[in-house]
Protein backbone atom coordinates (compact mmCIF):
# COMPACT_ATOMS: atom_id res chain seq x y z
CA UNK A 1 0.00 0.00 0.00
CA UNK A 2 1.33 3.25 -0.91
CA UNK A 3 1.34 6.69 1.08
CA UNK A 4 -1.30 8.04 -0.69
CA UNK A 5 -3.72 5.43 0.06
CA UNK A 6 -2.52 4.98 3.55
CA UNK A 7 -3.48 8.45 3.98
CA UNK A 8 -7.17 7.95 2.49
CA UNK A 9 -7.82 5.38 4.90
CA UNK A 10 -6.31 7.09 7.76
CA UNK A 11 -8.61 10.02 6.96
CA UNK A 12 -11.57 7.98 6.30
CA UNK A 13 -11.32 6.15 9.76
CA UNK A 14 -11.32 9.44 11.33
CA UNK A 15 -14.44 11.18 9.29
CA UNK A 16 -15.53 7.90 10.29
CA UNK A 17 -14.81 8.11 14.19
CA UNK A 18 -16.25 11.74 14.20
CA UNK A 19 -19.49 10.85 12.64
CA UNK A 20 -20.53 7.82 15.12
CA UNK A 21 -18.65 6.77 17.81
CA UNK A 22 -21.12 5.80 20.44
CA UNK A 23 -19.90 2.24 21.46
CA UNK A 24 -20.90 1.95 24.97
CA UNK A 25 -17.50 0.62 26.59
CA UNK A 26 -17.21 -1.35 29.39
CA UNK A 27 -14.19 1.00 30.79
CA UNK A 28 -16.16 3.99 30.49
CA UNK A 29 -13.27 6.07 28.26
CA UNK A 30 -15.14 7.50 25.08
CA UNK A 31 -12.68 7.56 22.77
CA UNK A 32 -13.72 9.23 19.63
CA UNK A 33 -13.12 7.35 16.79
CA UNK A 34 -13.57 3.38 15.97
CA UNK A 35 -10.31 3.07 15.18
CA UNK A 36 -9.08 4.58 19.03
CA UNK A 37 -11.75 2.36 20.36
CA UNK A 38 -9.88 -0.77 18.66
CA UNK A 39 -6.54 0.62 19.92
CA UNK A 40 -7.37 0.86 22.64
CA UNK A 41 -6.27 -2.87 23.61
CA UNK A 42 -5.05 -4.01 20.01
CA UNK A 43 -2.37 -0.98 20.05
CA UNK A 44 -1.78 2.09 18.36
CA UNK A 45 -0.61 0.28 15.35
CA UNK A 46 -2.78 -2.60 15.59
CA UNK A 47 -0.02 -5.23 16.84
CA UNK A 48 -1.97 -6.66 19.74
CA UNK A 49 -1.57 -6.87 23.36
CA UNK A 50 -1.97 -9.05 25.67
CA UNK A 51 -5.60 -11.43 24.71
CA UNK A 52 -6.19 -8.87 22.39
CA UNK A 53 -5.44 -10.15 19.05
CA UNK A 54 -2.71 -8.40 16.56
CA UNK A 55 -5.39 -6.82 13.54
CA UNK A 56 -2.73 -5.50 11.48
CA UNK A 57 -2.04 -7.39 8.05
CA UNK A 58 -4.79 -9.98 9.56
CA UNK A 59 -7.29 -11.21 6.21
CA UNK A 60 -10.34 -8.25 6.36
CA UNK A 61 -12.80 -11.39 5.61
CA UNK A 62 -11.83 -12.63 8.63
CA UNK A 63 -11.86 -9.31 10.49
CA UNK A 64 -15.49 -8.64 9.01
CA UNK A 65 -16.91 -12.04 9.78
CA UNK A 66 -14.97 -11.56 13.67
CA UNK A 67 -17.05 -8.16 14.31
CA UNK A 68 -20.37 -10.42 12.72
CA UNK A 69 -19.95 -12.74 15.07
CA UNK A 70 -19.36 -10.72 18.18
CA UNK A 71 -22.31 -8.72 17.21
CA UNK A 72 -23.99 -11.69 16.88
CA UNK A 73 -22.75 -13.07 20.00
CA UNK A 74 -21.87 -16.79 18.39
CA UNK A 75 -17.74 -15.62 19.43
CA UNK A 76 -18.62 -16.07 23.03
CA UNK A 77 -15.08 -16.51 24.93
CA UNK A 78 -14.51 -14.45 27.93
CA UNK A 79 -13.12 -11.38 26.55
CA UNK A 80 -15.23 -12.11 23.60
CA UNK A 81 -18.26 -11.40 25.65
CA UNK A 82 -16.79 -8.62 27.46
CA UNK A 83 -15.15 -6.31 25.30
CA UNK A 84 -15.69 -7.24 21.78
CA UNK A 85 -19.73 -8.03 22.03
CA UNK A 86 -19.84 -4.11 23.33
CA UNK A 87 -17.20 -2.80 20.58
CA UNK A 88 -19.05 -4.52 17.72
CA UNK A 89 -22.71 -3.82 19.08
CA UNK A 90 -22.77 -0.05 17.25
CA UNK A 91 -20.70 -0.86 14.35
CA UNK A 92 -22.42 -1.14 10.91
CA UNK A 93 -22.10 -3.43 8.13
CA UNK A 94 -20.25 -1.12 6.03
CA UNK A 95 -18.05 0.69 9.02
CA UNK A 96 -16.98 -3.36 9.90
CA UNK A 97 -16.04 -3.75 6.27
CA UNK A 98 -13.72 -0.50 6.38
CA UNK A 99 -12.17 -0.95 9.56
CA UNK A 100 -11.28 -4.84 8.57
CA UNK A 101 -9.82 -3.68 5.25
CA UNK A 102 -8.13 -0.44 6.46
CA UNK A 103 -6.53 -3.24 9.75
CA UNK A 104 -5.63 -5.35 7.42
CA UNK A 105 -3.13 -2.75 5.23
CA UNK A 106 -1.52 -2.58 8.71
CA UNK A 107 1.88 -3.96 8.32
CA UNK A 108 2.84 -6.69 10.56
CA UNK A 109 5.12 -7.69 13.22
CA UNK A 110 5.65 -10.89 14.54
CA UNK A 111 4.72 -11.42 18.06
CA UNK A 112 7.74 -13.48 18.93
CA UNK A 113 7.16 -14.71 21.98
CA UNK A 114 7.11 -18.15 22.02
CA UNK A 115 9.10 -20.87 23.31
CA UNK A 116 12.36 -20.99 20.46
CA UNK A 117 13.05 -24.63 21.38
CA UNK A 118 9.55 -26.03 20.51
CA UNK A 119 9.17 -24.36 17.07
CA UNK A 120 10.66 -27.07 15.10
CA UNK A 121 7.83 -29.38 16.59
CA UNK A 122 5.21 -27.18 15.94
CA UNK A 123 6.38 -26.60 12.90
CA UNK A 124 6.20 -29.93 11.80
CA UNK A 125 2.48 -30.64 13.72
CA UNK A 126 1.13 -27.04 11.78
CA UNK A 127 2.69 -28.51 8.23
CA UNK A 128 1.76 -32.33 8.25
CA UNK A 129 -0.88 -32.59 11.41
CA UNK A 130 0.01 -36.45 12.54
CA UNK A 131 -2.49 -38.30 11.06
CA UNK A 132 -1.85 -41.59 13.61
CA UNK A 133 -3.44 -39.70 16.16
CA UNK A 134 -6.22 -38.18 14.12
CA UNK A 135 -5.16 -34.29 14.24
CA UNK A 136 -5.25 -32.68 10.61
CA UNK A 137 -2.42 -30.50 9.40
CA UNK A 138 -2.83 -26.86 9.78
CA UNK A 139 -1.56 -25.90 6.75
CA UNK A 140 -3.76 -27.09 4.45
CA UNK A 141 -6.49 -24.51 5.37
CA UNK A 142 -4.22 -21.90 6.66
CA UNK A 143 -1.70 -21.56 4.08
CA UNK A 144 2.08 -23.06 4.36
CA UNK A 145 3.31 -20.12 5.35
CA UNK A 146 0.11 -19.52 7.79
CA UNK A 147 -0.86 -16.40 5.73
CA UNK A 148 -4.28 -17.56 5.69
CA UNK A 149 -6.94 -17.02 2.74
CA UNK A 150 -10.47 -15.54 2.17
CA UNK A 151 -11.99 -15.80 5.62
CA UNK A 152 -9.37 -17.79 7.12
CA UNK A 153 -7.43 -16.53 9.09
CA UNK A 154 -3.86 -15.41 8.66
CA UNK A 155 -2.22 -16.88 12.14
CA UNK A 156 1.75 -16.31 11.74
CA UNK A 157 2.84 -14.22 13.91
CA UNK A 158 0.07 -13.73 15.98
CA UNK A 159 1.35 -14.03 20.03
CA UNK A 160 1.70 -17.52 21.68
CA UNK A 161 -0.47 -16.57 24.49
CA UNK A 162 -3.57 -15.42 22.03
CA UNK A 163 -3.02 -18.85 19.74
CA UNK A 164 -2.40 -21.12 22.92
CA UNK A 165 -6.15 -19.24 24.78
CA UNK A 166 -7.96 -19.56 21.55
CA UNK A 167 -7.10 -22.90 20.84
CA UNK A 168 -7.97 -24.38 24.67
CA UNK A 169 -11.18 -22.45 24.40
CA UNK A 170 -12.51 -24.53 21.49
CA UNK A 171 -11.65 -27.41 23.03
CA UNK A 172 -13.56 -25.94 26.38
CA UNK A 173 -16.89 -25.52 24.24
CA UNK A 174 -16.04 -21.98 23.19
CA UNK A 175 -17.15 -20.21 19.83
CA UNK A 176 -18.76 -23.58 18.24
CA UNK A 177 -20.32 -21.97 14.94
CA UNK A 178 -22.00 -24.56 12.81
CA UNK A 179 -20.35 -26.43 10.59
CA UNK A 180 -17.07 -24.62 11.70
CA UNK A 181 -14.01 -27.03 11.63
CA UNK A 182 -11.85 -25.38 14.20
CA UNK A 183 -13.74 -26.71 17.85
CA UNK A 184 -13.75 -29.94 16.99
CA UNK A 185 -10.16 -29.92 14.82
CA UNK A 186 -8.73 -28.03 18.50
CA UNK A 187 -10.46 -30.37 21.02
CA UNK A 188 -8.52 -32.80 19.41
CA UNK A 189 -4.84 -31.37 20.52
CA UNK A 190 -3.01 -31.88 23.71
CA UNK A 191 -2.14 -29.20 25.82
CA UNK A 192 1.48 -30.29 24.61
CA UNK A 193 0.13 -30.01 20.82
CA UNK A 194 -1.22 -26.51 21.55
CA UNK A 195 2.18 -25.08 22.98
CA UNK A 196 4.35 -26.31 20.31
CA UNK A 197 2.04 -24.62 17.84
CA UNK A 198 1.27 -21.16 19.21
CA UNK A 199 5.53 -21.14 19.60
CA UNK A 200 6.30 -21.99 16.19
CA UNK A 201 3.33 -19.76 14.69
CA UNK A 202 4.24 -16.66 16.86
CA UNK A 203 7.91 -16.75 15.26
CA UNK A 204 6.40 -17.05 11.42
CA UNK A 205 6.88 -13.76 9.22
CA UNK B 1 -11.77 -21.02 34.01
CA UNK B 2 -11.28 -18.96 36.92
CA UNK B 3 -7.73 -19.32 37.09
CA UNK B 4 -7.50 -18.61 33.55
CA UNK B 5 -9.67 -15.43 33.49
CA UNK B 6 -7.68 -14.02 36.36
CA UNK B 7 -4.72 -14.95 34.44
CA UNK B 8 -5.61 -13.10 31.27
CA UNK B 9 -6.27 -10.43 33.42
CA UNK B 10 -3.19 -9.87 34.59
CA UNK B 11 -1.98 -9.20 31.58
CA UNK B 12 -4.61 -6.84 30.52
CA UNK B 13 -2.27 -3.74 32.92
CA UNK B 14 -4.92 -1.49 31.18
CA UNK B 15 -7.77 -1.89 33.11
CA UNK B 16 -9.59 0.42 35.39
CA UNK B 17 -11.00 -0.33 38.68
CA UNK B 18 -14.19 -0.05 37.23
CA UNK B 19 -13.05 -2.53 34.77
CA UNK B 20 -12.32 -4.82 37.52
CA UNK B 21 -15.41 -5.13 39.32
CA UNK B 22 -17.17 -5.92 35.77
CA UNK B 23 -14.39 -8.33 35.19
CA UNK B 24 -14.89 -9.87 38.86
CA UNK B 25 -18.65 -10.02 38.37
CA UNK B 26 -18.47 -11.51 34.70
CA UNK B 27 -15.74 -14.54 35.97
CA UNK B 28 -18.48 -15.47 38.23
CA UNK B 29 -20.74 -15.66 35.45
CA UNK B 30 -18.11 -17.44 32.99
CA UNK B 31 -17.45 -20.23 36.08
CA UNK B 32 -21.03 -20.82 36.53
CA UNK B 33 -21.39 -21.56 33.14
CA UNK B 34 -18.39 -23.17 31.91
CA UNK B 35 -19.46 -25.50 29.20
CA UNK B 36 -16.32 -27.76 29.30
CA UNK B 37 -17.90 -30.65 30.48
CA UNK B 38 -19.98 -30.45 27.58
CA UNK B 39 -17.59 -30.13 24.56
CA UNK B 40 -18.17 -33.60 24.08
CA UNK B 41 -15.07 -35.41 22.89
CA UNK B 42 -14.96 -38.40 21.19
CA UNK B 43 -13.32 -41.32 23.26
CA UNK B 44 -11.84 -44.84 22.07
CA UNK B 45 -9.38 -45.60 20.30
CA UNK B 46 -8.00 -43.67 17.43
CA UNK B 47 -7.35 -45.95 15.02
CA UNK B 48 -11.92 -46.84 15.06
CA UNK B 49 -13.75 -46.33 12.15
CA UNK B 50 -15.66 -43.80 14.02
CA UNK B 51 -12.70 -41.90 14.91
CA UNK B 52 -11.08 -41.76 11.26
CA UNK B 53 -14.23 -40.58 10.03
CA UNK B 54 -14.50 -37.88 11.84
CA UNK B 55 -10.61 -37.04 11.11
CA UNK B 56 -11.69 -36.91 7.00
CA UNK B 57 -14.68 -34.27 7.98
CA UNK B 58 -12.58 -31.97 9.60
CA UNK B 59 -10.84 -31.25 6.39
CA UNK B 60 -13.76 -32.46 3.57
CA UNK B 61 -16.76 -31.11 5.54
CA UNK B 62 -18.77 -32.31 8.21
CA UNK B 63 -21.39 -34.97 5.87
CA UNK B 64 -18.06 -34.77 2.91
CA UNK B 65 -19.41 -32.50 0.97
CA UNK B 66 -16.22 -30.78 0.87
CA UNK B 67 -14.39 -27.39 1.83
CA UNK B 68 -12.80 -24.64 0.68
CA UNK B 69 -9.35 -24.08 2.65
CA UNK B 70 -6.13 -22.80 1.41
CA UNK B 71 -6.67 -25.54 -1.07
CA UNK B 72 -9.98 -26.82 -2.29
CA UNK B 73 -10.84 -30.13 -0.40
CA UNK B 74 -12.85 -32.26 -2.13
CA UNK B 75 -16.53 -33.38 -2.07
CA UNK B 76 -16.15 -37.07 -0.43
CA UNK B 77 -20.17 -37.73 -0.23
CA UNK B 78 -21.63 -40.03 -3.12
CA UNK B 79 -17.76 -41.17 -4.08
CA UNK B 80 -17.86 -44.15 -5.82
CA UNK B 81 -15.98 -46.99 -2.83
CA UNK B 82 -13.95 -48.60 -6.07
CA UNK B 83 -12.23 -44.92 -7.40
CA UNK B 84 -12.19 -43.74 -3.41
CA UNK B 85 -10.19 -46.69 -2.39
CA UNK B 86 -8.22 -46.68 -5.68
CA UNK B 87 -6.83 -43.19 -4.99
CA UNK B 88 -6.21 -43.91 -1.17
CA UNK B 89 -3.92 -46.72 -2.63
CA UNK B 90 -2.45 -44.19 -5.46
CA UNK B 91 -1.51 -41.50 -2.61
CA UNK B 92 -0.11 -44.03 -0.10
CA UNK B 93 2.18 -45.46 -3.26
CA UNK B 94 3.19 -41.73 -4.38
CA UNK B 95 1.63 -42.20 -7.85
CA UNK B 96 -0.84 -39.83 -6.73
CA UNK B 97 1.27 -36.47 -5.69
CA UNK B 98 -0.26 -35.41 -2.48
CA UNK B 99 2.05 -34.44 0.44
CA UNK B 100 -0.72 -34.34 2.90
CA UNK B 101 -2.88 -37.47 1.70
CA UNK B 102 0.42 -39.64 1.22
CA UNK B 103 0.80 -39.47 4.78
CA UNK B 104 -2.69 -39.72 5.74
CA UNK B 105 -3.11 -42.55 3.39
CA UNK B 106 0.06 -44.58 4.12
CA UNK B 107 -1.65 -44.67 8.09
CA UNK B 108 -4.57 -46.25 6.92
CA UNK B 109 -5.48 -50.30 6.52
CA UNK B 110 -7.03 -51.84 3.53
CA UNK B 111 -9.87 -52.49 5.38
CA UNK B 112 -9.80 -49.17 7.05
CA UNK B 113 -10.03 -47.84 3.26
CA UNK B 114 -13.07 -50.36 2.38
CA UNK B 115 -14.95 -49.13 5.62
CA UNK B 116 -14.06 -45.32 4.83
CA UNK B 117 -15.31 -45.50 1.49
CA UNK B 118 -18.79 -47.30 2.30
CA UNK B 119 -19.53 -45.14 4.65
CA UNK B 120 -18.91 -41.91 2.35
CA UNK B 121 -20.66 -43.32 -0.48
CA UNK B 122 -24.06 -43.47 1.48
CA UNK B 123 -23.90 -39.90 2.11
CA UNK B 124 -25.88 -36.78 0.49
CA UNK B 125 -25.36 -33.53 1.36
CA UNK B 126 -26.38 -30.39 -1.19
CA UNK B 127 -23.37 -29.49 -3.26
CA UNK B 128 -21.51 -26.45 -1.70
CA UNK B 129 -21.83 -24.27 -4.94
CA UNK B 130 -19.96 -21.38 -5.57
CA UNK B 131 -19.06 -21.80 -9.41
CA UNK B 132 -19.31 -18.52 -12.01
CA UNK B 133 -23.01 -20.26 -13.45
CA UNK B 134 -22.72 -18.45 -16.63
CA UNK B 135 -20.45 -20.96 -17.80
CA UNK B 136 -23.20 -23.52 -16.64
CA UNK B 137 -24.43 -24.25 -20.20
CA UNK B 138 -21.33 -24.23 -21.97
CA UNK B 139 -20.30 -26.52 -19.42
CA UNK B 140 -22.94 -28.82 -20.11
CA UNK B 141 -22.31 -28.99 -23.53
CA UNK B 142 -19.19 -30.01 -23.10
CA UNK B 143 -19.98 -32.39 -20.98
CA UNK B 144 -22.72 -33.99 -22.92
CA UNK B 145 -21.17 -33.85 -26.35
CA UNK B 146 -16.91 -33.38 -26.14
CA UNK B 147 -15.46 -31.15 -28.33
CA UNK B 148 -14.74 -32.87 -31.68
CA UNK B 149 -12.47 -30.34 -32.91
CA UNK B 150 -9.79 -30.98 -29.99
CA UNK B 151 -10.21 -34.11 -29.33
CA UNK B 152 -11.88 -33.88 -25.97
CA UNK B 153 -14.11 -36.87 -25.83
CA UNK B 154 -18.17 -36.10 -24.01
CA UNK B 155 -17.11 -36.50 -20.05
CA UNK B 156 -20.80 -38.00 -20.05
CA UNK B 157 -19.53 -41.35 -22.07
CA UNK B 158 -17.14 -42.24 -18.93
CA UNK B 159 -18.59 -40.35 -15.82
CA UNK B 160 -22.14 -41.22 -16.59
CA UNK B 161 -25.22 -38.82 -17.50
CA UNK B 162 -26.02 -37.39 -14.38
CA UNK B 163 -21.94 -37.56 -13.43
CA UNK B 164 -22.71 -39.84 -10.55
CA UNK B 165 -19.04 -42.16 -11.67
CA UNK B 166 -18.51 -46.53 -12.10
CA UNK B 167 -16.22 -48.29 -10.74
CA UNK B 168 -12.68 -46.15 -10.79
CA UNK B 169 -14.57 -43.87 -12.78
CA UNK B 170 -15.08 -40.86 -10.26
CA UNK B 171 -18.57 -39.42 -9.11
CA UNK B 172 -18.42 -35.38 -10.35
CA UNK B 173 -21.77 -34.88 -10.02
CA UNK B 174 -21.32 -32.03 -6.50
CA UNK B 175 -17.90 -31.74 -6.57
CA UNK B 176 -16.35 -27.96 -5.84
CA UNK B 177 -15.01 -26.72 -9.00
CA UNK B 178 -11.91 -25.25 -7.88
CA UNK B 179 -10.90 -28.71 -6.66
CA UNK B 180 -11.94 -30.23 -10.47
CA UNK B 181 -10.00 -27.01 -11.93
CA UNK B 182 -6.74 -27.81 -10.22
CA UNK B 183 -6.65 -31.73 -10.98
CA UNK B 184 -7.37 -31.13 -14.87
CA UNK B 185 -4.41 -28.93 -15.21
CA UNK B 186 -1.53 -30.75 -12.80
CA UNK B 187 -2.77 -33.92 -13.80
CA UNK B 188 0.29 -34.50 -15.60
CA UNK B 189 2.26 -33.52 -12.80
CA UNK B 190 0.17 -35.48 -10.02
CA UNK B 191 -1.59 -38.40 -11.38
CA UNK B 192 0.41 -41.59 -12.34
CA UNK B 193 3.83 -40.47 -10.88
CA UNK B 194 5.17 -43.78 -11.13
CA UNK B 195 6.32 -44.80 -13.99
CA UNK B 196 6.81 -48.48 -12.91
CA UNK B 197 3.29 -49.20 -11.90
CA UNK B 198 1.32 -47.30 -14.68
CA UNK B 199 -2.77 -46.69 -13.48
CA UNK B 200 -5.87 -45.84 -14.44
CA UNK B 201 -5.33 -42.22 -14.31
CA UNK B 202 -3.46 -42.06 -17.97
CA UNK B 203 -7.19 -42.78 -19.34
CA UNK B 204 -7.67 -38.71 -18.64
CA UNK B 205 -3.73 -37.68 -19.78
CA UNK B 206 -5.02 -37.17 -23.15
CA UNK B 207 -8.05 -35.17 -22.70
CA UNK B 208 -6.52 -33.20 -19.27
CA UNK B 209 -3.97 -32.00 -22.01
CA UNK B 210 -6.51 -31.23 -24.87
CA UNK B 211 -9.09 -28.99 -22.94
CA UNK B 212 -8.25 -25.26 -23.13
CA UNK B 213 -8.50 -23.15 -19.21
CA UNK B 214 -11.46 -21.99 -20.54
CA UNK B 215 -12.96 -25.06 -21.03
CA UNK B 216 -12.02 -26.80 -17.73
CA UNK B 217 -13.69 -24.00 -15.74
CA UNK B 218 -16.97 -24.57 -17.93
CA UNK B 219 -17.15 -28.17 -17.26
CA UNK B 220 -16.03 -27.87 -13.79
CA UNK B 221 -18.81 -25.32 -13.03
CA UNK B 222 -21.48 -27.24 -14.60
CA UNK B 223 -20.99 -31.02 -12.83
CA UNK B 224 -20.55 -28.40 -9.19
CA UNK B 225 -23.79 -27.55 -9.49
CA UNK B 226 -25.25 -31.26 -9.81
CA UNK B 227 -27.06 -32.96 -7.21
Amino acid sequence: MNAQMMKFFRSKIVVLALVASTVPSLAGSIEPAKFRNCAWCHGESAEGYGPAPRLATQRYQYIENQLLSFRDHTRDNPFSKQYMWGAAANLSPPTMRELAIYLSALPPRAADDGDKELAAKGRALYEDGNPASNIVSCAVCHGPNAEGIRDIPRLGGLSYYYLKRKLEQWGEGYHTTAHAPMPLIASKLSSGEIEVLASYLSFVK
Amino acid sequence: MIIALHRERCIMKVHSSKLAVATAILTIFFSATSRSEEAGRTEGPKSSLQAKIEYCTMCHGSSGQGYRGFFPMPRLAGQQPEYFENQLRAFAERRRENRYMSSVARTLSPSMRTALANHFMHLNPRPLNGAPRQLVSTGKKIFEEGDPNTNVPACMACHGEEAKGQRETPRLAGQLNDYIVSKLVNWKKERGQDAAKPDISAVMLPTSHNLTKAQIAAVAAYVSYLQ
